[in-house]
């Protein structure tokens, strides 16, 4: 870590040698499982030819291909990945606390109620799926953070008020689920796990559009956040507008991980795991944004791959392969580990 | 002692509360029997065959199953997050929701289990078996057993075994169909051997966790403090991760994953001993949240049984709909002792 600074142009900052590789390594990584996810598929395409075809150049049938069915779903795995991997960094560092995530504020829970609700009473008011998921994160994390205002927030009211709301809303969607027929359970259940299959370019324009404008946001707010870290009252010292800079972490994390889960399902894990992966990989002191979201499309991208591959003639969806894949990383990071700061 | 008389005064109200409510899940049912036929009927006098046979064969013991349960979760609760030092704590973090749920799902697809009583041993043999190897993936490496290192491994083994669960029963519908409604969380349907068989699970969990009740005041100083102090840390965690290991396992297996209870309850139990002047100290919080959780269960079972006469609702449901209002508005209210 070094610090420098320029007279022209008038900047400083730190140079972290450590993070910028690793940014660098993952979005490689990140890449390469992207261009697989569209490599593979009933017509085999090389990952040469995936490149070209991403550059615009093949064949019209491979370019088809590629344009219209594998573009999209590898794009929405990113995207997802991205945002929720960025999103739960934020609420991790907001938080000060490493089980933070939009989860917890009951975004994730309000969403497939929504759904569920949809799916088992058969009402969808002339909505898509994706719509309704969308809708109903916004309105609960809309409403936590009402029931949490009283003459400004802290971080602490809106967790507490998030798992109130959370916990009704886990529980009006197992009711809905153990209320229903059997067959709209199942179809309730599968979105619930999160899952990638079919998605094409109607679901993944809003989230592209939602990512173009809130990841740099969500990215600028992260050097903000860092002073929150010591406390609202140390922040405001330091000059931070404390109510402003949550407010708007709460509407960049919750609008990535709205338009996340409608586009591919409340996909476990990822917001919650990602963020403790990269800061144990970039050996940080809290969960860096940009690391954690190419973590989290990295960790999308290849479990979508293994769901595709792992068992002949059946896909399992994404969201069942994150935890499967997710998991073993984040605990092998634990347990090698050696001093108590990097271990937690 | 003046110093204690806030608290054992909220402690006897809550126990007068725990009490009468007892009496009306006794009474209150599809069918109502006054409140002096139940006294009557329980001190040993028969007053008539049905009033004996509904109390003492249906509705004893389903109020026995949510004393024993509830207790079990708000202690659990209560401890979890002393040793994790983590608010967002809940009982189920050491994978034993997630252990109990695969294992009656696996139950269930792998070996063609269908039974009830089947059910319960293979729950609880889940939730046993991954809380012990949630605790001993927390403690290798070098740095040993620390708070986020027990919570992280947690939700690793947890999402690892709610993937395979979630796989299972999405190929299976037959397993998805039973899961469903153990899922829920519900009181009903439970005999009284059911219920004396997690008994003993519950009664050794109580103990180690009141035992440990002093250690875990220190411990909330940090290690090095605790250590000064005389405690030994590792000991106590050990104890601890046994103590809601019984627990929530027993709680977990019959009446379904309601852990939720035991996040919220603690929370509950904190602004009550600050209110009663005893501030967040865990020989306090531990007997409050015995007495808050039940409390909370029974009620939801009395408005499941009631709101939809003859059929019944979930108490798992109807716990969040009457609890997280409740939990929000307390929130709102006070300012919050944090851990």
């Amino acid at each position: 870590m070094t610090y420098f600074r320029l007279a022209v142009p008038p900047i400083s900052g730190v140079f972290r040698p450590r993070m910028l590789a690793l940014c660098l390594l993952l979005a490689a990584a990140a890449f390469l499982a992207f261009c697989s996810v569209v490599a593979v598929g009933d017509y085999p395409i090389t990952l040469p030819e995936v490149v070209q075809a991403l550059a615009g150049v093949g064949d019209p049938g491979t370019l088809l291909i590629v344009r219209e069915l594998r573009l999209p779903r590898a794009l929405a795995g990113l995207l997802v990945g991205l945002a929720f991997g960025v999103s739960g960094a934020l609420f991790q560092t907001m938080a000060r606390n490493p089980m933070a995530s939009p989860d917890v504020i009951g975004l994730t829970q309000g969403s497939g109620t929504a759904v569920v609700a949809a799916i088992t009473l058969g009402w969808t008011g002339g909505l898509s799926v994706q719509a309704i998921g969308l809708l109903g994160g916004l309105a609960t994390a809309l409403l936590v953070y009402a029931l949490a205002w009283k003459r400004g927030t802290t971080g602490y009211r809106i967790i507490l008020v998030g798992i109130g709301v959370s916990w009704i809303c886990t529980s009006a969607t197992d009711w809905l689920i153990a209320r229903g027929g059997l067959f709209q359970a199942q179809a309730a259940v599968g979105w619930l796990v999160g899952s990638l299959n079919g998605r094409d370019w109607n679901a993944v324009l809003p989230l592209a559009l939602a990512c173009a404008v809130l990841l740099p946001c969500a990215l600028l707010l992260g050097r903000q956040l860092r002073t929150l870290q010591l406390g609202d009252d140390v922040a405001a010292g330091l000059g931070t507008r404390v109510q402003l800079v949550r407010f708007g972490v709460l509407l960049a994390g919750v609008g990535l991980i709205a338009f996340g889960t409608a586009a591919g399902g409340p996909i476990a894990f990822v917001a919650l795991a990602a963020p403790q992966i990269a800061q144990r990989l970039a050996g940080a002191a809290w969960p860096p944004a940009l690391a954690s979201g190419l973590t989290g499309a990295l960790v999308v991208l290849a479990a979508d791959l293994t769901g595709a591959r792992l068992i002949p003639n059946m896909e399992l969806p994404v969201g069942i392969v994150t935890g499967v894949l997710g998991a073993p990383v984040l605990l092998w990071l634990l347990i090698r580990a050696n001093r108590a700061g990097s271990g937690g | 002692m003046v110093r204690y008389r806030g608290p054992a005064l909220l402690i006897g109200s809550l126990g007068a509360l725990l009490v009468l409510l007892c009496l009306l899940s006794l009474a209150l049912g599809a069918l109502s029997i006054p409140l002096d036929q139940v006294v009557q009927t329980l001190t040993g006098h028969d007053v008539d065959r049905t009033t004996g046979n509904v109390i003492w064969s249906v509705r004893a013991p389903r109020t026995a199953l949510g004393l024993a349960a509830g207790a079990a979760l708000g202690v659990s609760g209560a401890l979890m997050q002393a040793l994790t030092r983590n608010p967002l704590a809940d009982p189920g973090l050491l994978g034993v929701s997630a252990g109990a749920a695969f294992a009656i799902v696996a139950a269930m697809a792998l070996l063609g289990v269908t039974s009830l009583f089947g059910f319960i041993w293979f729950a609880l043999a889940g939730a046993l078996l991954t809380s012990l190897v949630v605790y001993a993936l927390a403690r290798l490496g070098r740095s040993g057993l620390t708070p986020v290192k027990l919570a992280l491994a947690g939700i690793a083994v947890t999402s690892l075994l709610f993937s395979v669960t979630n796989a299972i029963i999405l190929i299976d519908p037959e397993s998805l169909n039973r899961y469903r409604f153990w899922s829920a969380g519900s009181l009903a349907g439970q005999t009284g051997e059911v219920v004396l068989q997690i008994l003993p699970f519950v009664a050794a969990g109580t103990l180690i966790a009141l035992a440990c009740a002093p250690a875990l005041n220190s411990l909330a100083l940090g290690d090095d403090v605790a250590t000064s102090l005389g405690r030994r840390p590792a000991l106590v965690r050990a104890a601890g991760v046994i103590a809601i290991m019984l627990l929530t396992g027993a709680a977990v297996a019959v009446i379904g994953p309601v852990v939720f209870l035991g996040l919220v309850v603690p929370h509950v139990a904190r602004v009550l001993a600050v209110r009663a002047g005893v501030g967040p100290d865990h020989r306090w919080l531990l007997p409050i949240s015995a007495l808050l959780a039940p409390i909370l269960l029974l009620t939801a079972d009395l408005a499941g049984r009631l709101a939809a006469r003859p059929a019944e609702i979930q108490a798992g449901v109807l716990i969040a709909f009457i609890g997280g209002p409740f939990f929000i508005a307390l929130v709102r209210r006070r300012r919050l002792a944090e851990l």
